[in-house]
């Protein structure tokens, strides 16, 4: 059985598309077998962010309404063994997605993958729903901001009511925080939310800090994951969410500005 | 220095403001989920019982729960029409 990870935030642009992207190569880096699914119908954009945007020809609705098979339509990754991109549609009905043509598929993937990552569409409709409701663990993409912060309390709210382990009365969808955009200089400064603010508002677990980074555009532009960027501080904070979830203990890093020498003189 | 740490106070309440606002909303937003859902079934009752005595206007009832420390308040607040008010005023 594989365990299903949403990525979520509701709030759109705090970066889950580079995060589901990042996780599921680092999952994969690590020697488990994972997929990770689009499910923005209509504004497809893993893809791109993968890399793999000339290699779609079958999408996630095209399997779910069986004009295609899951084989046909994933596209496996050529840098990392062992990870697959499950493209969402670009058609314009939003109905596209059903519950049970989700289930079916998340149910044929759970054979053969041990993670499946589903990288939610912003807002909190259909999509965004179904993204969310058949998740085990959580990873809710917060940026140190007003609006992103109260659009992830919603988002808590929804995985603790509309979700099946909800529905059904299980043990709860495991909650994770990942806070990006991150700048420790501002925080410093007091412009800026700290970890430790977000965290005490949101009360979940804290599963890194990846920090405002020039790198995260430099791999969208190419394509790569950012995690794929060992040289980046965004990659290794990547790397380091990645081992937490799967249960290291690893430090917390990027949370304090490196400062210059014109900074140790003149700072306080 | 004194200019220097007046933009530093500056802005160094603007995350502060942040954080208190967030912390206001958030848990405004939350009490559905939170609180006890008997909420609404109190309010109907309430205001049934009212309407026994006094014309009101569905909407006139505002039901909250606020937390005060280690308190919880329930606060009722019930806006009174006012042919009603005067009708009570008349009778009496």
């Amino acid at each position: 059985m594989a365990r299903i990870i949403v990525v979520t935030s509701g709030k759109g642009g705090v970066g889950k598309t580079t995060t589901a992207a990042a996780i599921s190569t680092g999952l994969a880096l690590k020697g488990h077998k994972t997929v990770v699914i689009d499910f923005d119908v209509g504004l497809r954009n893993l893809d791109l962010i993968m890399g793999c945007e000339r290699r779609v020809v079958y999408d996630f609705v095209n399997v779910i309404n069986r004009e295609a098979t899951l084989n046909q339509a994933l596209i496996r990754d050529k840098r990392v063994d062992g990870l697959a991109i499950l493209p969402a549609s670009q058609t314009r009905d939003k109905d596209a997605l059903t519950k049970e043509g989700v289930e079916r598929v998340l149910e044929e993937l759970s054979k053969d993958y041990d993670y499946i990552v589903c990288d939610s569409p912003a807002g909190i409709e259909r999509g965004a729903l179904l993204a969310a409701y058949f998740a085990d663990d959580a990873i809710v993409v917060t940026n140190p901001e007003v609006s992103s912060v109260r659009d992830s309390d919603r988002i808590l709210g929804i995985l603790a009511a509309k979700t099946r382990r909800a529905e059904l009365g299980q043990e709860r969808v495991k909650e994770y925080l990942l806070l990006t955009r991150y700048s420790a200089a501002r925080v410093q400064k007091g412009e800026m939310l700290s970890v430790d603010d977000v965290r005490e508002i949101l009360a979940i677990d804290l599963l890194g800090v990846i920090p405002e980074s020039k790198s995260v555009l430099q791999a969208s532009n190419a394509g790569i994951p950012v995690i794929l960027d060992k040289d980046s501080d965004a990659g290794q904070a990547y790397d380091d969410a990645v081992a937490r979830y799967l249960g290291e203990n690893r430090p917390h890093r990027f949370l304090v500005e490196k400062r210059g020498l014109l900074g140790r003189l003149f700072g306080t | 220095m004194k200019l220097l740490d007046y933009f530093r106070s500056q802005r160094r309440r603007s995350a502060a403001v942040a954080k208190e606002r967030l912390q206001i909303i958030v848990a405004r937003e939350r009490t559905p989920r939170g609180g006890p859902d008997y909420l609404p079934l109190l309010k109907e009752e309430l205001l049934n019982v009212v309407r026994k005595y006094v014309a009101i206007d569905p909407d006139a009832v505002k039901i909250r729960l606020d937390r005060e420390g280690d308190c919880e308040v329930l606060e009722l607040n019930i806006t009174l029409l006012p042919e009603a008010a005067a009708a009570r005023s008349s009778r009496g």
